[in-house]
């Protein structure tokens, strides 16, 4: 890359949220045309970094130099959006910032118009937007409803956003994890070809693959400071793992085991969503004793619905689902969690526990109506307390104790009370659905290390998840799922598997 | 500029402070209104507590005031932490009279002991029915309980004068539009002799005390809680949320039917259209500033209860409107929801950019 | 008995529109609020609060207009009150509402008892006369139906039209529909959340408060405690049948209107065999079955009772 000019500086940005240090004097410097990579486990400071950088957050000290339109180095107002806007930085969130009720057209128009015309200039916008897509190869269709796209659609709109701003720098944050193999190295060649016009790029990921392929500089971050800075070219994946974690990653060993009797069989299931394409057609999945059965796909094709149907949330419209070979006939979270079927759900804060109430009482939620919980309608307060320090201490669940409310937990120990919760009750059957999002490598490799236990402890384990190398890391069999049809990986390289969650034949 | 964080763990004393110091902003911020409409504050504020204090009979008023008050403040505290807008209270405490007076006018024949508790049951019933319809259509069509109580509300509204001037009507009322009275054995009997005050305030407070129990150490209260709190995490825990909201329902219609039993059977002794000045709607209030809790609505109640009985004897002494009561009990609504975002943060001070 | 023509009377529709304005206002104001994310439920008070203050403006000497617009200042100043509460502080969008419908509500009815004392009739004003538009009311039928009506209700009307193209014609609309379904995609271009929510339901309760002043000087001519009776929580309601959209709204409106004068004329009709409380509540009725039927598919702006606070992500 050319040594060329510098057109942004970070210096000593600082941030903590109440007792929580996220970035710690962190200095980074990006190029005019560089890709570079901010590398981190989750909960390493980068998203935070990076929305100060946008304008979400105001550190608590340091200073953000950007090259103005003139070829001065100006300092950045921060806390505004706008502000970073104007001075040609976007971003593209990892939780998409777009409007589900408006038009593609719309959402690239928000914000763009001065808020008191009178009326919309959509021509002029359209064929700027259209230019654009020309340009960059990124196609969306500009009519359609947002709340109509698929995740890949919808990222492109993303980008096109802020390439509608004019954007002279651009942040994504973690862009990939929502897109199949394929379609994360289409995504970069189209990067990589805005940056031969001069656009600048930084974006954020916690995998050591991509970052290596696809950038040409790494800054890594770890617990809220940059421990390191290398060029691509130098770099390889042990160097910066070690950078990222800080010592060696503990790998969790798949000894091959040999698989019993079916838990769960899915023949010929069909079950609505809010589309086809997220709708399950007469799927067949079975899941065995001392067996992990991974499904890959691209969020969005029908995982939902299958993760419902196992959760007892749904019920299926035709075929039949039999745990134990037994044949379900009353779908409910109760008759499911009675007959053995342990859920980890995708999203813990929405459906895993009540932020409001307290670790001892999110611990037994699933369990009002046992005799050590429940005397005649009451609770048993004294044992709701043992019990819960049992399993705080066993899984070692930190925060502000028994008593405190579960939102002051981080996600990595609302994880490991869930699992608590799950794995205590010895469940034949277990739904997990994107287990470590979000998490960091040690809480990661908790949740990893637990599924493996339960596998050979004689459970049969289906596992959700956007993310192929846990998938590959942790999966005695791998499905795939596009469009609601699930099928099974017969090769099981990632290239393979790739093609298969974009809908194509390996 | 200032920025809000959460605060770790609210204290204790803000939670009880909170409500304690919104009443009293709120007694204290009626004096502009005192003032514009011309009254001398002092002597308004005197009369106010004359009213409350000034005597045996005033603070038994004021008491016998807070009964049906206790009653509306516990139906919305249980839908409340249900997060169930019960806003129907006002028409369900009215079904709760006409059953009273169905059933106790003389249709059955029971010493008291016997009468008493039918009366009260049906009361009960009668409000729970009028909550459960509602419920019903929010769990079923996913209606919006706020709107379809609201206006079940003057549907009942309307449903009284038609029965008061039909078939509940009093032939020896002289063409007023009023029930028959309940009989003697049904009336709920006087604490003391010369006053108003009446066995219902015995029987709000035991209620009190049954939900207390009932909301923070049963399975139950538990459910309630947690579907108030989180309803998709309730369901996929296993709750059934349907049915933990038709409880809840059932239960808070009930005892705002026991508040028009206790009104009717021992305040009034028959039935008018006018039976409620509104304390369906000032039950909310009465929840709202005990945060929920049953044993802080006791409390509530009898502190809007002296509110409006206070303006009251203000009122006739100084000619005052005595719709500064409402005022003062709107106005507390207001003070008791920023107080309790205030306990809920803190606040910093930041520079704006940085150093 | 001849339902066709009641229909067909000019009587019958006339009464249809000036039913309906209040509520086009109504609609139009919760709508706006809504379409933001916010649930109003001052909407009552500040219905009581705009007849009130309008009404008791014109009782003072000013002119009508100045009446009108002191009763949008009124119901602005609510409008305030609400967002501030549930915008920047987050609080419930229930409790503030109900909060704020309470104090609008004992604030008019203290000021109406304390400035003016209790007299056996309500004092009058002169209020709105019917308006008399050129051309149209030479049209057959609709003419006759149409200078029937005051100034007021051709101001709902084109407000009707205006809130259509601000909605779906200029960037404030678009901001504001963007608010109410992702506040997080307006704050991501440089838009502010907190100002176009606090704005929208500002303008959103000055025109619920214009509902009101129809009452008092279009419809009637005088206060009366308990006048707007329930109708602030009938347009809220009607809100979800128009799917928050204006000219469903209007036509909501309208056919309501149609059946509240529908079951007026009804009770002269066949008043003999039902008590007339049965007609009293149909509008009532016909709300809760009106939200009935449209609530399961009824598609509610994904953000509205969720507090949204900058920097929390």
């Amino acid at each position: 890359m050319m040594k060329n000019t510098r057109v942004l500086s970070l210096e000593n940005i600082s941030k903590r949220f109440g007792s929580v240090v996220a970035n710690n004097s962190v200095n980074i410097d990006l190029y005019r045309g560089e890709v570079l990579a901010l590398l981190g486990e989750n909960g390493a400071g980068k998203t935070t970094l990076m929305n100060m950088l946008f304008g979400h957050y105001i550190p608590d000290s340091g200073s953000i130099d950007v090259l103005s339109y003139e070829g001065q180095m100006e300092p950045l107002t921060l806390g505004h959006p706008q502000a970073s806007l104007d001075a040609g930085i976007g971003m593209v969130h990892q939780h998409f910032t777009l409007a589900e009720n408006l038009s593609v057209l719309e959402n690239i128009l928000l914000g763009s118009e001065k808020i008191w015309a009178w009326r919309h200039n959509r021509s002029n916008a359209r064929d700027k937007i259209t230019k654009i897509m020309n340009r960059t190869g990124l196609y969306a269709p500009l009519d359609e409803e947002v709340g109509k796209l698929t995740v890949g659609e919808r990222q492109r709109v993303e980008i096109l956003k802020a390439l509608y701003q004019e954007v002279k720098i651009l942040v994504l944050d973690e862009p990939t994890a929502v897109l199949t193999p394929q379609e994360a190295d289409t995504l970069f060649e189209n990067i990589t070809a805005m940056t031969k016009d001069g656009l600048s790029v930084i974006f954020i990921s916690h995998k050591l693959r991509e970052v290596l392929a696809f950038s040409n500089r790494i800054a890594v971050l770890r617990h809220g400071k940059k421990v390191g800075e290398i060029p691509t070219s130098e770099a390889n994946e042990r160097v910066i793992a070690r950078m990222m974690v800080g010592e060696e990653t503990i790998e969790n060993p798949r000894k091959k085991m040999k698989i019993g009797s079916p838990v769960l069989q899915l023949n010929g299931v069909s079950s609505k969503g809010d589309s086809t394409r997220t709708s399950l057609n007469r799927t067949n999945l079975t899941i065995h004793k001392h067996e992990i059965v991974g499904v890959a796909g691209v969020s969005g094709n029908g995982q939902s619905v299958l993760a419902k149907l196992i959760s007892g949330l749904a019920e299926p419209d035709s075929g039949e689902l039999l745990i134990d070979g037994k044949n379900i006939k009353y779908f409910s979270p109760n008759e499911m969690q009675s007959l053995g079927v342990g859920r980890i759900p995708e999203d813990r804060h929405h459906d895993g526990v009540i932020s409001a109430m307290s670790v001892a009482e999110n611990l037994i939620i699933e369990r009002l109506h046992d005799e050590d919980v429940n005397n005649k309608g009451f609770l048993q307060n004294k044992s709701i307390k043992k019990n819960a320090e049992e399993l705080i201490e066993k899984y070692d669940i930190r925060g502000p104790g028994i008593d405190a409310n579960t939102a002051l937990l981080s996600g990595g120990n609302i994880q490991k009370l869930i699992l608590a919760r799950v794995f205590e009750c010895m469940p034949n059957v277990i739904l997990a659905n994107q287990p470590t999002r979000g998490l960091d490598l040690g809480a990661a490799n908790e949740v990893a290390r637990r599924l493996l236990e339960a596998r050979t402890r004689g459970a049969g384990i289906l596992l959700i998840s956007e993310d192929l190398d846990e998938i590959l890391e942790l999966s005695d069999r791998i499905m795939v799922i596009h469009d609601g049809s699930l099928t099974e990986a017969i090769d099981v390289s990632r290239e393979a598997i790739g093609l298969m969650m974009a809908g194509e034949k390996a | 500029m200032i920025r809000i964080e959460p605060r770790e763990m609210p204290s204790k004393w803000w939670t009880i402070g909170i409500p304690i110091i919104s009443a009293f902003v709120a007694i204290l911020l009626a004096s502009i209104p005192l003032t514009l409409a011309g009254a001398n504050i002092f002597e308004a504020y005197r009369q106010m507590a004359n009213g409350i204090f000034g005597s045996t009979f005033a603070f038994t008023e004021m008491l016998t005031r807070a009964t049906p008050l206790i009653f509306t403040g516990l139906a919305a505290t249980i839908a409340f932490r249900a997060k169930l807008w019960n806003i129907g209270a006002e028409g369900q405490l009215y079904l709760g009279a006409m059953a009273a007076v169905a059933v106790g006018t003389g249709l059955i024949d029971a010493p008291a002991f016997i009468l008493i508790p039918i009366i009260l049951l049906a009361g009960a019933l009668s409000g729970a029915i009028g909550m459960a319809a509602p419920t019903y259509l929010k769990t079923r069509f996913g209606a919006d309980e706020v709107v379809t109580t609201l206006l079940l509300n003057f549907i009942v509204i309307i449903f009284l004068q038609m029965m008061l001037e039909g078939p509940l009507k009093d032939p020896m009322g002289m063409g007023w539009p009023q029930s028959e009275p309940i009989v003697d054995n049904g009336v709920l009997p006087q604490l003391l002799p010369r006053m108003r005050i009446h066995a219902g305030l015995i029987i709000a407070l035991l209620t009190a005390g049954l939900v207390h129990l009932f909301l923070s150490k049963s399975i139950w209260g538990f459910k309630i809680r947690a579907v108030g709190e989180n309803p998709s995490a309730a369901l996929h825990a296993g709750i059934n949320v349907k049915r933990t909201f038709m409880g809840a329902a059932v239960v808070s219609g009930a005892i705002a039917g026991l508040a028009g039993v206790s009104e009717v059977a021992g305040l009034r002794g028959y039935l008018t259209t006018d039976l409620s000045p509104g304390f369906g709607y000032t039950g909310i209030v009465v929840a709202m500033l005990a945060g929920l809790s049953p044993i802080g609505v006791v409390i509530s109640a009898i502190f809007i209860a002296s509110i409006f009985v206070g303006a009251d004897t203000m009122s006739r002494a100084i000619g005052v409107s005595s719709y500064l009561a409402d005022l003062v009990v709107a106005l507390s609504l207001i003070c008791v929801l920023i107080g309790g975002f205030i306990a809920r943060y803190k606040f910093i001070r930041t520079n704006k950019g940085n150093v | 008995m001849d339902i066709l023509q009641i229909l067909l009377t000019e009587s019958f529709w006339a009464a249809t529109l000036r039913i309906a304005t209040p509520l086009i206002f109504g609609v139009l104001g919760a709508l706006i609020c809504e379409k933001a994310g916010v649930l109003n439920l001052g909407i009552e008070g500040i219905f009581v609060a705009g007849a009130m203050a309008g009404w008791m403006a014109v009782w003072f000497g000013f002119s009508l207009w100045t009446g009108l617009l002191v009763a949008i200042f009124v119901g602005g100043f609510f409008g305030l009150i609400h967002a501030i509460l549930t915008v920047p502080l987050g609080l419930s969008q229930h409790v503030s509402g109900l909060g704020v419908t309470m104090l609008a509500t004992s604030v008019s009815y203290f000021t109406y008892r304390t400035a003016l004392p209790k007299v056996s009739s309500p004092p009058k004003i002169e209020p709105f006369q019917p308006f008399d538009v050129p051309f149209l009311s030479e049209l057959p039928f609709i003419g006759p139906i149409l200078s029937q009506q005051t100034a007021m209700t051709w101001l709902a009307i084109l407000m009707v039209g205006l809130v259509w193209w601000i909605f779906n014609r200029t960037p404030l609309g678009l901001s504001i529909r963007a608010v109410g379904d992702n506040p997080d995609a307006v704050d991501a271009q440089g838009l502010s959340v907190y100002g176009i929510r606090i704005g929208s339901i500002i303008v959103g309760s000055s025109i619920m408060a214009l509902g009101g002043a129809f009452l008092t000087m279009s419809a009637f001519d005088s206060f009366f405690f308990g006048m707007v009776n329930g109708r602030g929580w009938i347009c809220i309601a009607l809100v979800i049948f128009a799917s928050w959209r204006p000219g469903k709204a209007l036509l909501g409106a309208i056919l309501f209107g149609a059946f509240d004068a529908f079951q007026v004329r009804l009770q002269t009709e066949v008043g003999a065999f039902l008590p007339s409380q049965v007609f009293l509540m149909a509008p009532y009725v016909l709300s809760i079955i009106a939200l009935v039927i449209v609530a399961r598919r009824a598609e509610y702006p994904r953000a509205l009772l969720k507090p949204w606070f900058k920097g929390a992500r």
